[in-house]
């Protein structure tokens, strides 16, 4: 299941969700993304994250299609915030379910390497300098890269 | 045609998105920027250099020199920068 929302989410909450009613279920990992309050050494008032709509549901639908497909999983869970966010807020939790851990624990890693480097979402970062737009960064490319060597 | 440009090729475009019918020479995504660049000085600037700029025709990213067509929707945008740091 994969949500996009301005509002922010209750981590407890969904993780019991995902894992209700499926008592074949033996471990959930999660990943809960947060707004850090620097960015190379500057500091961060503020952020914006804009996104495509349509597109964005469509292309986080297929990197969980494909979290599935490689990894044996009961349960999976991807929500992304949009929107003005502050520093400390959460801006996104991937949670993925199995009956053994190491499924969980390697689909929650792509989900969140995938999703950064395939769903189109901007940030734009507010600092006392004025904004200014994140540029994409080549370790995260390298981190997603890491899933097409040892998947495929 | 419906086009839409986001982050920073939004800003520098003007706008979020437009409604556009190109001549009927413009059969192709080269032909499409070579076209929109003439538009204006915004969309010149915006789309000016390729290598900064991602394509996704229909909501599905694109490569090389796909064809595009007048249903299609077009959008611009710079390298994705979503999740987590």
């Amino acid at each position: 299941m994969i949500r996009v929302q301005q509002e922010d989410f209750d981590v407890g909450a969904e993780l019991a969700k995902l894992a209700a009613g499926n008592p074949g279920i033996g471990g959930i990992t999660s990943f809960v993304g947060t707004v850090r309050n620097h960015a190379e050494n500057q500091e961060i008032q503020a952020m914006t994250l804009e996104h495509y709509p349509g597109m964005t549901e469509k292309a986080l639908e297929d990197i969980e299609a494909e979290a599935r497909r490689r990894w044996p999983l009961e349960a999976s869970l991807i929500i992304h915030r949009v929107g003005r966010l502050e520093p400390g807020d959460r801006i996104v939790l991937v949670a993925t379910a199995s009956k053994h851990r190491e499924a969980a624990f390697e689909s929650c890693r792509f989900l969140i390497d995938w999703l950064k480097t395939k769903a189109p979402f901007w940030k734009q970062e507010e600092t006392v300098e004025g904004p200014r737009w994140v540029a994409a960064r080549a370790e995260d490319d390298a981190a997603a890269d890491r899933w097409t060597k040892e998947g495929a | 045609m419906k086009l839409y440009y986001f982050a920073w090729v939004r800003e520098k475009v003007g706008v979020k998105e437009e409604v556009l019918t190109p001549p009927e020479g413009v059969r192709d995504l080269a032909g499409l920027i070579a076209w929109l660049k003439e538009r204006s000085p915004a969309h010149a600037e915006a789309l000016a250099d390729p290598r900064m700029v991602r394509v996704a025709i229909n909501q599905n990213y694109v490569a090389g020199n796909p064809p595009v067509g007048p249903e299609d929707e077009i959008a611009f945008f710079p390298p994705v920068t979503g999740g987590a740091p």
